[in-house]
């Protein structure tokens, strides 16, 4: 745990103003009493650009209180650029606790991973999110989506999956991989890899989503079902990596491809780093 | 067939977009089975009765009733917009003119043909498909195409694709928007020789709009002639096309070119 920074002078705890800490919260209040529905929100302008977790940043910073110790993570990584600079940025505005550890952390900020290690109860995990409509690509229409998702008609969601094994032989979709939310709305976990998906369903934690370009937030309760689409004949799977992580020796976790030199040198290392560390720190001591 | 109920009933429909009368008093009963051919030149209403009896324009005055599956006739202003919807993609078809309208051209034809199949809640891949290949025999469309997107169809195979998602679900009634507009004489030929099978095969009632009379000799058995909104003449087809009464249906009749 990195000892506290004072914060910087002239801005409000977390950045945000207090009545825009209220109106995100009253959303996020909204989202969690429907599991998986989309709450508009009047997104602010960030100091960082869209595409950078701008969504995530602003729950984050509404839910935030000065006894909170936050982790950051790009990837499963907390070193990467994202993660490093809106755990700073964090620091500065609120001056709160920071750390790498997931089971240290109340709440955690990802861009893509759910760490390995599992949540429990009274963490909150906030996912940065980019395009919240999982029907987008095929009804480009929000209208219709809204009509959609309002009289449950997810047909369509389908006929992606339907594309996937037509073109590939098999469900190729590998993350915003589509989920059915306490059995009514249809959910994209954003950029989250599928392996990732069963780890939601059930989870003691509070899961929150922000998209701060597209101005919703949505959010999955803890100890809600969570149902990744499938059909009948091929069903919904994870596709745990067949390799141990080269670093840790892990296995079942989910890895991340690091080349090594020009000539076709590479090697397979956990995603989550924090899990990696840890696994080998507890190897060094035995 | 006479002593059944009307699958679906228009009364007193008129709709006016501000001042302008787009369609106005238009009545008429259609039975199960039937096929009602709505002609007229462009600007006489015929697509604006198609979207008032398929429920996507409200009238300003008159009403659609429709007969559902349960044999109960309800007013389509009754219906929620859930239930118009569903009504909309099982029990209905709807075939446009441009094809890009009523496909969806990013994803396969077998995609295309199973989407109404998943709506309803199939959720098996192989029967979905299998579905979709009789379908694609049953319009004339070779089996190794189903993988392909619509983009690399014909006018013609783009028609019949069509045809084949709406029908997919078994409807009985399918509202057809000038559906060989656009399309070679050769192709229109396959195309109405392919939908007249189906209907007779399927017995499903059809509206079928066009400004082709020869289209509507072809597959109707009554006729609307509209004019300016108003309905000028209706009746069999083959009797109003051979000794038409009204003077704007002598016009139509004889303003067709004699091969």
């Amino acid at each position: 745990m990195s000892a506290r920074a004072a914060p910087t002078s002239g801005y409000n705890f977390a950045y945000l103003d207090e009545q825009t800490k209220r109106m995100i919260r009253r959303a996020l209040l909204k989202a969690v009493a429907i599991p998986g529905y989309q709450v508009p929100f009047a997104s602010r302008e960030m100091p960082m650009p869209y595409g950078w977790g701008t969504g995530g940043v602003q729950v984050t910073a509404a839910i935030l209180g000065e006894g909170d110790v936050l982790k950051v993570i790009d990837q499963g990584s907390d070193d990467t650029t994202n993660a490093v600079s809106i755990r700073k940025f964090f620091e500065k505005t609120a001056g709160v606790a920071t750390t790498t550890h997931t089971a240290e952390a109340t709440i955690i900020q990802t861009r893509h991973r759910i760490p390995e290690t599992p949540l429990r109860e009274g963490q909150t995990i906030v996912y940065q999110v980019p395009i919240p409509e999982p029907l987008r690509f095929l009804e480009p229409r929000e209208t219709e989506t809204r009509t959609m998702h309002a009289l449950e008609e997810y047909g369509l969601m389908h006929v992606k999956l339907y594309e996937d094994i037509a073109r590939h032989g098999h469900i190729a979709t590998s993350y915003a991989y589509p989920v059915k939310v306490a059995g009514r709305y249809m959910m994209d976990p954003s950029p989250t890899p599928k392996f990732d998906n069963p780890k939601m369903n059930r989870s003691p934690t509070l899961q929150l989503f922000g998209a701060g370009r597209e101005k919703r937030v949505y959010a999955v309760p803890p100890y809600t079902d969570v149902v990744s689409l499938d059909f009948e004949d091929h069903p919904f799977d994870p596709d745990p990596p067949a390799e141990p992580c080269a670093l840790c020796g892990a296995r079942g976790v989910y890895l991340d491809e690091i080349v090594l030199d020009d000539s076709g040198g590479r090697m397979f290392a956990c995603s989550d780093t924090d899990f990696c560390e840890s696994n080998r720190a507890k190897a060094g001591n035995s | 067939m006479s002593d059944e109920a009307p699958l679906l009933i228009a009364e007193g429909l008129t709709k006016a977009y501000g001042s302008r009368l787009a369609l106005e008093n238009v009545s008429f009963s259609l039975y199960e089975g039937e096929a009602l051919a709505v002609v007229g030149e462009s600007g006489s209403g015929k697509t604006t009765l198609l979207n008032l009896l398929s429920g996507i324009v409200a009238p300003t005055a008159g009403k659609v009733a429709y007969r559902m599956r349960d044999l109960r006739t309800r007013d389509l202003q009754d219906l929620t917009e859930a239930e118009r919807r569903f009504l909309m993609r099982t029990d209905w078809g709807f075939v446009r003119q441009d094809a890009r309208e009523g496909l969806r051209m990013a994803v396969s034809a077998g995609a295309n043909v199973g989407e109404r199949l998943m709506g309803v809640g199939e959720r098996s891949y192989g029967r979905i498909r299998n579905v979709a290949l009789e379908w694609l025999d049953r319009v004339e469309i070779d089996r190794d195409r189903i993988d392909d997107a619509p983009t690399s169809f014909s006018g013609g195979m783009r028609q019949r694709l069509q045809l084949a998602r709406n029908l997919v679900t078994s409807p009985r009634l399918v509202f057809l928007d000038e559906p060989t507009g656009g399309l070679d004489v050769s192709v229109q030929a396959r195309l109405l020789d392919l939908l007249r099978a189906l209907v007779a095969d399927l017995g499903v009632a059809i509206v079928i709009v066009t400004h082709d009379l020869a289209v509507a000799r072809l597959l109707s058995h009554r006729i609307l002639v509209m004019r300016r909104g108003e309905v000028v003449e209706t009746g069999l087809t083959d009797q109003v096309l051979d000794d038409p009464q009204d003077a704007y249906t002598q016009l139509l009749v004889s303003s067709v070119l004699q091969a």
